[in-house]
Parts: C-alpha cells; sequence; structure tokens
C-alpha cells in the first residue's frame, strides 16, 4: 500500500466530493472509495472501510455519514458541514434537469437502452469493487464468515437494522480473536 | 396520478409539511442506508398520501439510480413529482438533516474516544458487514440489470474491469452506455 498524502485542505475535500457526487454512478460508496483512497490517497483502504462500517450502522445514508465524518475528522463542524454539501449539491442539479427530461423524454427506447447498458455495468463495478476491498483487506477466516452471513442477510432481504445489530457482536468477536491470533503470532 | 394533476395542483405549505415530517421519520430509521428503506418509503409515498402509483414510484428509483449521486437522491425526485422545485429541497433536507447531525454526534464522541480499544473492536468488527453489504448491493443491482447474455457479459465484464485494474470506472460505464444503445 503506497503512502498516505498529506491530509487535505477544506477546499480540496469540497473539490473531491464535488467530484465523487458528479461521478457516483451506481452508488457514492464506489467513487468515494476510489477517489479518497486511489486517487488522492488521503486515507487507507482499512480506515475507509472502518468509516464505512460505522457509517452503515448509523441511520442515513451511507455516502452522507462517510462525509460527515471524514469532513469532520479533517476541519471539524465546516468540514462537517462542506463535505456533504459538496456531495450532494451536483447531482441535486441533474436531477432537477433530468426530472425536467424524463417527463418529456423518460419513454423514448433510446433513452431506456442508454440506462439498461449504464445499469450493468453499474452493478459490475460495484461488485468489483467489493472484490478489491476484499483483496486488499484480506481479512481472517471468522471476519469472511460475518461477512458472508450479512451478505446472505441482505440477499435475503432482512431488515438492514436486524442484521446490523444480528451481527455486530459477531464481527466484534471476529475482531477480538483476530487480533489475539495475531499478538500471539509475533 | 399523472404529471398533469401533480402540475396543475396548488402546491401548499400543507403538502411540503408533510413531505417534510414523513421523510424526516424515514430519515431517522434509514439504518443500512437509504436503499434499506425503499419499502417504507412505497408506503408512504403510495399508501399513505397517494401522491402517485407504485409503477411511477418505481420508475423514479430507477431514475434515481441511473442517475450519478447517492441513491437517497430518490426522494429528490419524488419531491419534484409532488411540489416541484420546493418539494425537491424539502425532501432531500428532510431526509438528510436529522440522520446527518445523529451522525455528527456521533462522530464527534467516536474521536474523543479515539484510540480506545474496545472501540477498535467495535470499528473492526462492523468492517466484514460493510463488506457483506456492497456485495449483497451489487448482487441485487446485478440481478436487476441483467435480461440477456449481453447484460450478464456487461455485469462480468465490469467486474472484471474494476477489479483487476486501476483504470478509471467511468470507462466501463461509458461502455455500458455505448452497448445499450446501439444493441438493447
Amino acid at each position: 500500500m503506497p503512502d498516505l498524502a498529506p491530509p487535505p485542505t477544506l477546499g480540496q475535500l469540497c473539490l473531491a466530493y464535488l467530484k465523487i457526487g458528479l461521478l457516483g454512478f451506481g452508488g457514492v460508496n464506489v467513487w468515494a472509495r476510489r477517489v479518497l483512497v486511489e486517487e488522492r490517497r488521503w486515507i487507507t483502504e482499512q480506515d475507509y472501510a472502518e468509516v464505512l462500517g460505522l457509517g452503515q450502522a448509523l441511520p442515513g445514508p451511507n455516502a452522507l455519514n462517510v462525509a460527515i465524518q471524514l469532513g469532520e475528522r479533517w476541519h471539524g463542524a465546516r468540514g462537517a458541514l462542506a463535505a456533504p454539501a459538496a456531495l450532494f449539491a451536483g447531482p441535486l442539479a441533474v436531477l432537477a434537469g433530468l426530472a425536467v427530461a424524463h417527463d418529456r423524454y423518460g419513454e423514448l427506447p433510446l433513452v431506456q437502452s442508454v440506462l439498461a447498458g449504464t445499469a450493468a455495468a453499474a452493478a459490475g463495478m460495484v461488485i468489483g469493487t467489493g472484490l478489491k476491498m476484499v483483496q486488499n483487506l484480506r481479512p481472517s477466516l471468522p471476519m469472511v464468515a460475518v461477512g458472508l452471513c450479512a451478505l446472505a442477510g441482505a440477499l435475503l432481504r432482512l431488515p438492514l437494522p436486524a442484521i446490523v445489530l444480528g451481527l455486530g457482536p459477531l464481527g466484534i468477536a471476529a475482531a477480538w480473536w483476530t487480533a489475539r491470533r495475531r499478538a500471539a503470532a509475533k | 396520478m399523472d404529471r398533469a394533476a401533480a402540475g396543475s395542483r396548488e402546491v401548499t405549505g400543507g403538502v411540503l409539511w408533510q413531505i417534510a415530517v414523513g421523510f424526516a421519520a424515514v430519515s431517522l430509521i434509514s439504518v443500512g442506508g437509504g436503499i434499506a428503506v425503499i419499502p417504507e418509503m412505497s408506503r408512504l409515498v403510495v399508501d399513505v398520501h397517494g401522491w402517485m402509483d407504485q409503477a411511477r414510484f418505481t420508475q423514479l428509483f430507477a431514475l434515481a439510480q441511473a442517475a450519478p449521486g447517492p441513491n437517497i437522491l430518490v426522494v429528490g425526485l419524488i419531491g419534484w413529482h409532488v411540489a416541484g422545485l420546493a418539494g425537491m429541497l424539502v425532501a432531500t433536507a428532510a431526509m438528510t438533516l436529522p440522520s446527518g447531525l445523529l451522525a455528527y454526534g456521533v462522530f464527534r464522541l467516536r474521536r474523543r474516544l479515539a484510540g480506545n480499544m474496545g472501540l477498535r473492536l467495535v470499528e473492526k468488527g462492523l468492517v466484514p458487514i460493510a463488506l457483506g453489504l456492497i456485495m449483497a448491493a451489487g448482487a441485487i443491482l446485478a440481478q436487476k440489470a441483467t435480461g440477456g447474455w449481453l447484460t450478464a457479459a456487461l455485469v462480468a465484464g465490469s467486474t472484471l474491469f474494476v477489479w483487476r485494474t486501476e483504470r478509471s470506472p467511468l470507462w466501463v460505464i461509458g461502455l455500458g452506455a455505448g452497448i445499450g444503445a446501439l444493441f438493447l
């Protein structure tokens, strides 16, 4: 894993989040990881996964919670306000335009076809990002088991609060086991 | 309800208030992200208030997913449909502010406790759940998006591209749009 870059200024953070919002096809988390971890190198893969995990355990859009958390970490209350604002500003403007266009052109076959192709590519992008994160993080076996349970629960459409509350203790136990194993191995 | 009716309906403070209260409540229960509360949202929008029918709701959701930005912006589209630009802004604010304030408080507390061993374990323990939920989101999206061998190939190709290369995913998104325009 390459070295981290120095933490962003408020302006750099806003620009990054503006980009994340405008690029964010198929789910913003994927793009947030891409920009923050791979491009700008402000945060490590492990750190990002933890921030995302906490963001998912709390109510609210995950990407928004991550933006608030990182904004707060680097620039306090101002950052916590500015990063989410930057994240939402671009897409809201695009969406207002789309709402108008969709009322007028939404039924056109060409529009439907482009949307279908984009949706397929975006789905693959989300899966590919998940695989990349697993590869980089190298979770221990118990961690993998907890992850697979979360995957199965979500595919069965169990309520998400139930998944997080039910598997949280198991995940913490797995993290504890992993930490002990690694300490013993040293 | 069709567009003409929605457009001609007088937008009153009452409707905006209903939007604000309804989505603020949804915001506070949206553990796991906005997508998790889609069923609750459709209940609010279709069953309770009758702002649109189920088909229209599904359409708006697909549109929000196709657009850039957080998928939760579907609430903006719903607000737009019900009460125009004011509805869009009120709905988006109501969906993001309550949970955002709560999250802000928790994150400040977290920083004060930074380095605490117990907290570190909680954070690490949530990571596999986060990964599982990402994979599930991908699988659900893939299932919805796959309607034949070509879309299946697109999903698989895009997965490999993003997983195995460092190039921007924008390449496959663009390719997907192009293939869709030409062959779907």
